[in-house]
């Protein structure tokens, strides 16, 4: 496959700070946040004119999953759009909670864990053919996950238990991950999810969805994610031989890795061999060095994305962090973590460290610490604001996720009652003529247009609205109306005789 | 991205390496008393906006989990 479909999800940790009393809970809070996108769409589950998914799920937690992206800045983008969304919606909900005679501040944090080890999290997505053999995924797939924080991982300010002091380590994740694959998500999560809903042809995709991840702040740290899963992904899709790194004991392993920074932690693989994730590591990046000067690359990011690898693994194995620590998450956190901890003399087991730790996360761009280091130069970034900007209001536009916000934003544009998921598209008023899109590539869909078209003569009568009105909407810029009719509605009254 | 940051220390929090603490670089550089004033300025601007009472802040974030 040349292209892939990628996603993700993000599930974000709130809180309310109460100036005088206690902030309200969780729960409270997110009805909140909710009540612009409830108003908007009747639902606090919605699909929005970017074409991504605004909901609050299992626990309260507010949550935005990316349209589909095939391309990785373009995800990243859609990933980055859902954190000012979050924050704009943020801003609205500290107002109406004020008013409300809740004064406070209200926290969305982009992170994976709270104070009492309970994790909610980031979730990829990547479409892969249906043909895929599932045994290579256990074999090839799952090791390079297992060991994929030491290059991706958003880094943790660990706190003491009974097994171990206070640390940093590389993962958030990986203490609460307990399988390895199978088909649970909140009972027992696992580090591949088999649920097998490809949201395409059934017949020719799958879709790999994959718990395992950290919520990345750093673009850079994220182009390296995603781009060294699709190059595994295409090494596997592609037959070759990538080594066979099946691991003893892949939970056990994901802990033992996180929890050693110094990188030097062995383990086991089928067979007995003790390796550390550095070695796995360097063994796959081999392979797909060799792989791409061979079948050649197949984005423009693939240069970029085998150096910051490489260096990366570097970085672990030599313990000179410094070359990486603009780049990548864990690397950049370290860094600021440590130079607190020196400056109040304190250990990893202070509170301090933990609040800098959340705070890294915090999605807020004039307090959150990670924005705050990349304004003083100290976090490298991919992409401007205006991209960023755009991905708030507008689909990417090389997948299925134009068709869908063209569909939604001209029913509303027109008042027409509609409801769409990642593969329907609905006409409230039409229900026999709902039509499904089950290839994720499509960017235009005949059909589509001629649903519209009974709405009316779009060409007279539909104007796409530029940045600035739509700014000037005075709702959530995601939420903003992309479409407006012109004088001639179709739905006015007849004129008087 | 364009230039690497020099080389620091990479030991814990609390080991003091000798000559390595910011502000204690008695007649250093020009350059190093820069960076020093520059972790300064950042750890300032950090503790400005950061909820003054960590244990309080860190305690109070508690999720339910998710997936």
């Amino acid at each position: 496959m040349e292209r892939r479909v990628f996603g993700v999800e993000t599930e974000f940790g709130l809180t309310h700070l109460g100036r005088e009393r206690r902030g309200l809970p969780p729960d409270e809070v997110a009805r909140y946040l909710f009540r612009p996108v409830v108003d908007w769409g009747r639902s606090s589950n919605v699909f929005i004119p970017n074409a991504s998914r605004l909901y609050l799920d299992v626990g309260s937690h507010p949550e935005y999953a990316t349209a589909e992206c095939d391309d990785l800045l373009d995800l990243i983008a859609s990933d980055r759009a859902g954190e000012l969304i979050m924050h704009d919606l943020a801003l609205r909900a500290e107002e109406a909670l004020e008013r409300d005679g809740f004064d406070g501040s209200l926290y969305l944090l982009k992170n994976n864990v709270d104070s009492r080890g309970n994790s909610y999290g980031s979730h990829e997505n990547y479409l892969i053919p249906r043909a895929t053999h599932f045994r290579r995924l256990s074999t090839v797939l799952l090791p390079f996950l297992v060991t994929r924080q030491v290059i991706a991982g958003a880094g943790h300010v660990l706190q003491s238990s009974d097994e171990r002091a206070a640390h940093f380590a590389f993962s958030q994740r990986a203490d609460h991950m307990w399988e390895g694959i199978s088909s649970a998500t909140t009972r027992s999560r696992p580090i591949i999810n088999t649920r097998d809903e490809p949201h395409a042809d059934a017949g020719i995709h799958r879709r790999l969805h994959v718990i395992v991840g950290d919520s990345n702040m750093s673009e850079t740290t994220q182009l390296l994610r995603f781009g060294a899963t699709d190059l595994v992904l295409r090494m596997i899709e592609a037959g070759v031989p990538v080594g066979d790194y099946e691991l003893e004991n892949p939970i056990g392993a994901i802990r033992h890795i996180s929890h050693d920074i110094t990188g030097t932690a062995a383990v086991r693989i089928r067979g007995g061999q003790e390796l550390t994730a550095v070695e796995i590591q360097t063994g796959l990046l081999e392979k797909a060095k060799t792989f791409i000067a061979r079948h050649g690359a197949h984005h423009e990011h693939v240069e970029k994305i085998l150096e910051l690898w490489e260096r990366t693994l570097e970085a672990v194995r030599s313990g000179d962090h410094s070359l990486v620590d603009q780049e990548i998450d864990w690397a950049i956190k370290k860094r600021l973590v440590d130079e607190v901890a020196q400056r109040h003399g304190v250990g990893y087991d202070h509170p301090k460290l933990e609040q800098i730790d959340m705070a890294y996360h915090d999605v807020r761009p004039d307090r959150g610490l990670f924005h705050l280091l990349r304004r003083r130069g100290r976090a490298a970034s991919l992409l401007s604001e205006e991209r960023i900007r755009a991905a708030m209001m507008d689909p990417p536009a090389t997948t299925r996720a134009a068709v869908r916000g063209h569909f939604l934003s001209t029913a509303r544009a027109y008042g027409a009652e509609h409801t769409v998921d990642w593969v329907h598209h609905k006409l409230v008023d039409r229900p026999l003529e709902a039509l499904m899109i089950k290839d994720p590539f499509v960017v235009e869909d005949e059909r589509i247009e001629a649903l519209l078209d009974k709405l009316g003569d779009r060409a007279s009568q539909l104007r796409e609205l530029s940045v600035e009105e739509r700014e000037a909407q005075g709702v959530p810029l995601a939420l903003s109306e992309r479409y407006t009719l012109t004088a001639d509605r179709p739905h006015s009254d007849p004129p008087v005789i | 991205m364009s230039e690497q940051p020099q080389k620091r220390s990479h030991g814990g929090p609390g080991e003091d390496g000798p000559g390595e603490e910011p502000g204690a670089v008695p007649g250093g550089s020009a350059q190093s008393q820069q960076k020093a004033g520059e972790l300064d300025s950042l750890l300032d601007e950090i503790d400005s906006v950061l909820e003054s009472n960590a244990e309080e802040f860190v305690k109070g974030f508690v999720q339910k989990g998710g997936q």
